[in-house]
C-alpha cells in the first residue's frame, strides 16, 4: 500500500512520452488562449487556423507514438484502439473547425473562445478514449461535455441556441449522474475502479446483481452521450438549435469518443459477463435503428433530419458491438471512421447551402433545383445520401457490411435482418432529398460555395466513392489492429 | 484524567454548547459568531484525533471563508427574524413528528447495521507510518492521481471560460477611462482657440 501511495511511475520527462499528444494539446491550448487574450487585435479566423495546426501537430505526434503503455498509476492507457479512435477524434475536430471558418460570423462563433473550447473538448475526448479507470473516464467526459454545453449556447441572442444549450446541459448532467451512480456500484462490488482490473473481479458464475445494476447504469450514462434510443430525446432539439458548425462537431467527434468508451468498458471490463451486456446493446441497437428510420420520415428541417440519421447510425455501429467479438469491435472502428468522414462531408454541404442573399437554408424544400444551380454540391450531397443509405460501392455500404458480418458470425440473424430493413426504410428520407435537389423546379438562387468547403466536399466525395480501391484496405487493417489490442 | 482527555471534554462541551447557541440566540449575527466558535472547537477535536490537515483546513476554509461569507450575508440581508419565528409554535407539532420519524429510521438503520467480520483487517489506515497526513494527502493528490488532478483543473478552466463567454457583454458606446490617452494628450488637441466676433456670440 505504501509504495502505491508514495511512488509514481512518472520519474522523468521522458517517461511521459505516451501522453505527449495530450500534453501538447493541453499546453498548446493554454498558450493559444493567452495569446488570444493579450493580442487585442487578433482575428478569430487566425486563432481557428492556429487551432487547426495544433490539432494536426497532435495528430502527427499521435501517429509517431511508439508502443503501448499504461501511465499515471494505471489511470491512462495508450494502445492501438486508443490511438485509432484518437486519430478519428482529432481528424474530425480539425475538419469541423476548417468547415466552420467561412460561416463563423453568421453563427455567432467568430470569437476566439470557440476554437479554444473546441480544443479543450477534443482534449477531453482524448482523455475519454485513453481512460483506463472509471475516474479518468469521468474527468474526460466532463471536460468534453462542459465545453460542448458552452459551445452550444454560445450564440446568446438566439433563443433556440440558448434552449439547445440548456437542454443539453440538464440532460447531460442527468446522464453524468447515472454514470457516476453506476460507477460507484461497480466500484463497490468489485473493489477497483481500474477498467482492466474490474474484469478480474467478475466471473460469469458468481456475478452479483449489484454489479449488473451498476453496469446497466454505467452503460445508460454512456448511451446518453452516443444518443442511442431510448436516451436520444435531447438530440433532435440540440442539433436543430445549436449553430450548424457546432451541430457538425456534435455529430462527429464526441460520438466517436463515447463509442470508444462504450467499446472499451464493455469489451474489457465486462468481458466475463458478455451475455448480460449483449442484450442491452442489442436492444439499444434495434431501438435506435428502428426509431431513427421512422421518425426521420416526417422531418423537414435538415439538421433535425441529420440528428435522426446520426441516431440511426449509432444503432448500426452498435450492431457490431452486439456481437461481442474482436470482429465486432473492428466493425465498430471501421463504421465510426466512415461515419465521421460522411458527417464532415454532409455538414460541409449543409454549411454551403445558402440563398443568394446569404441566408442559410435549413429545410429540405428550399433545396429544390439545387442540381441546376450548383451541380457540384448537389452531386456530392447526393453521393453522401446514397452512402448514408449504404448502397454499394460507396463507403457506407462497406461500413454496414462489416458490422452485419460480425453479427451474423455470432448467429445474430434477427438483428442483422432488422438492420437491413431499417436501412431500407431510411432510404426513403435520404432519397427524398435527392429527389428534391434533382427533380424539383428551383425557386431561388443559391450562393457560391467557399473554396475550403468545396475542397472538403471533393475530398470526402472522392474517398466515399473510391473507398474500396483507395482507403478501404488500409483502414480495415488499422481497425483490425486497433480492435486486436483491446 | 489525562491531558488529551481533558481537552477532548473541553472542546466537545464548548462545541455542543455553542452549536446550541447557534439556533437559540436571538441575534443572527451572534448565531454566526457561535457557528465560528463551533468550527474552532471541532477543529480542536480533529487535532486531538490526529487529523491535523483537516483541523487546519476547517479553520482556513470554514472559519476564514464560509463563516465570514455567512456573516456578510446575514448583515446585508434585512430579514425580520422576529416575524419569521412567529409561526414557530404553530408548526412545532409537525416538526416534532418529522423529527421523530427520522430518529426512528436512524435507530432502525443503526440497530440492524453490522460490519463484515473482515472489515477491520482490510480497512485502510489513515496514513502509512511515518507519514503525516498532510503529506499523505499530497502524495495521493499530486503524485498518484496527478493526472486526474490536472484533468479536474482543465474542467475548471472550461467552466471559467464558459462563464465568461456566456455572460460577458461588451457594451458599445460606453466611455471608459484610458489613463495613457488622458496623460498623452497635447495642448493642441485639448485647447481650441476661437475668435469670437464682437456682438455675435458663439
Amino acid at each position: 500500500m505504501q509504495s502505491a501511495i508514495t511512488s509514481s511511475d512518472i520519474t522523468s520527462f521522458a517517461s511521459l512520452a505516451p501522453a505527449y499528444p495530450e500534453l501538447l494539446l493541453a499546453v498548446g491550448t493554454v498558450v493559444l488562449l493567452l495569446i488570444a487574450l493579450f493580442w487585442k487585435s487578433h482575428r478569430s479566423g487566425v486563432i481557428a487556423g492556429v487551432a487547426i495546426v495544433l490539432l494536426i501537430a497532435t495528430f502527427a505526434l499521435l501517429v509517431m507514438q511508439p508502443g503501448d503503455a499504461v501511465l499515471f498509476n494505471g489511470v491512462f492507457i495508450v494502445d492501438g484502439f486508443a490511438r485509432y479512435m484518437k486519430a478519428l477524434v482529432l481528424g474530425g475536430a480539425a475538419f469541423i473547425l476548417l468547415i466552420s471558418l467561412s460561416s463563423a460570423r453568421e453563427h455567432g462563433l467568430d470569437k476566439f473562445e470557440y476554437s479554444i473550447l473546441i480544443l479543450l473538448a477534443t482534449l477531453g475526448m482524448m482523455v475519454m478514449v485513453s481512460a483506463n479507470d472509471l475516474m479518468s473516464l469521468y474527468v474526460g467526459l466532463e471536460l468534453q461535455s462542459l465545453a460542448l454545453y458552452v459551445v452550444a449556447a454560445m450564440k446568446r441572442d438566439d433563443s433556440k441556441a440558448t434552449e439547445a444549450g440548456l437542454k443539453y446541459f440538464v440532460l447531460g448532467a442527468l446522464s453524468s449522474g447515472m454514470l457516476l451512480y453506476g460507477a460507484s456500484l461497480v466500484y463497490g462490488f468489485t473493489g477497483t475502479t481500474q477498467i482492466d482490473q474490474i474484469v478480474n473481479a467478475i466471473t460469469a458464475e458468481n456475478r452479483s446483481i449489484g454489479l449488473i445494476f451498476g453496469m446497466v447504469f454505467l452503460l445508460a450514462g454512456i448511451a446518453f452521450k452516443i444518443s442511442a434510443v431510448p436516451f436520444h430525446m435531447w438530440t433532435p432539439d440540440v442539433y436543430e438549435g445549436a449553430p450548424t458548425p457546432v451541430t457538425a462537431f456534435f455529430a462527429a467527434a464526441p460520438k466517436v469518443a463515447a463509442m470508444a468508451l462504450f467499446v472499451r468498458v464493455t469489451m474489457v471490463s465486462f468481458e466475463s459477463v458478455t451475455r448480460d451486456w449483449q442484450q442491452i446493446v442489442i436492444f439499444l441497437s434495434i431501438a435506435s435503428m428502428g426509431l431513427a428510420a421512422f421518425a426521420a420520415i416526417g422531418q423537414n428541417n435538415l439538421k433535425r433530419l441529420m440528428a435522426y440519421s446520426s441516431i440511426g447510425h449509432v444503432g448500426f455501429a452498435l450492431v457490431g458491438l452486439s456481437a461481442g467479438t474482436i470482429t465486432g469491435a473492428e466493425g465498430v472502428a471501421v463504421y465510426m471512421a466512415i461515419y465521421v468522414a460522411m458527417t464532415v462531408g454532409v455538414f460541409a454541404c449543409l454549411l454551403s447551402f445558402k440563398t443568394a442573399d446569404g441566408s442559410p437554408i435549413e429545410t429540405i424544400g428550399e433545396l429544390a433545383g439545387l442540381s441546376r444551380k450548383r451541380p457540384f454540391v448537389a452531386a456530392i450531397f447526393a453521393i453522401l445520401m446514397f452512402s448514408l443509405i449504404g448502397l454499394p460501392p460507396l463507403a457506407g455500404f462497406f461500413a454496414k457490411w462489416q458490422v452485419f458480418l460480425a453479427a451474423i458470425e455470432q448467429g445474430l440473424f434477427v438483428l442483422a435482418v432488422i438492420g437491413v430493413l431499417a436501412s431500407a426504410v431510411s432510404a426513403f428520407y435520404y432519397l427524398r432529398i435527392v429527389k428534391v435537389m434533382y427533380f424539383d423546379e428551383p425557386t431561388h438562387e443559391f450562393a457560391a460555395v467557399p473554396a475550403e468547403l468545396g475542397a472538403v466536399m471533393a475530398g470526402v466525395g472522392f474517398v466515399v466513392v473510391t473507398y474500396f480501391v483507395t482507403v478501404g484496405a488500409p483502414l480495415t487493417a488499422a481497425a483490425a489492429l486497433a480492435a486486436g489490442s483491446l | 484524567m489525562t491531558l488529551p482527555l481533558f481537552f477532548f471534554y473541553v472542546f466537545s462541551v464548548i462545541a455542543v454548547a455553542s452549536a446550541l447557541m447557534v439556533i437559540a440566540s436571538r441575534n443572527p449575527v451572534h448565531s454566526v459568531l457561535f457557528l465560528i466558535l463551533t468550527f474552532v472547537n471541532a477543529s480542536g477535536l480533529f487535532m486531538l484525533a490526529g487529523a491535523e490537515f483537516l483541523a487546519l483546513i476547517l479553520i482556513v476554509v470554514y472559519v476564514g471563508a464560509v463563516a465570514v461569507l455567512f456573516l456578510f450575508v446575514t448583515m446585508m440581508l434585512d430579514v425580520d427574524f422576529a416575524e419569521m419565528r412567529s409561526g414557530l409554535l404553530q408548526y412545532a407539532p409537525i416538526g416534532i413528528v418529522v423529527g421523530a420519524i427520522i430518529l426512528l429510521e436512524l435507530l432502525l438503520v443503526a440497530g440492524s447495521f453490522a460490519l463484515a467480520p473482515e472489515v477491520t483487517a482490510i480497512a485502510m489506515v489513515p496514513a502509512p507510518d511515518g507519514i503525516e497526513n498532510t503529506r499523505a494527502l499530497g502524495q495521493l493528490l499530486y503524485t498518484r492521481y496527478v493526472f486526474l488532478f490536472q484533468g479536474a483543473g482543465a474542467v475548471l478552466l472550461v467552466a471559467m471560460i464558459g462563464a465568461i463567454v456566456l455572460t460577458l457583454r461588451h457594451k458599445t458606446g460606453v466611455k471608459r477611462q484610458d489613463v495613457f490617452h488622458q496623460t498623452g494628450r497635447s495642448r493642441a488637441e485639448g485647447v481650441e482657440l476661437v475668435k469670437v466676433k464682437s456682438g455675435q456670440g458663439l
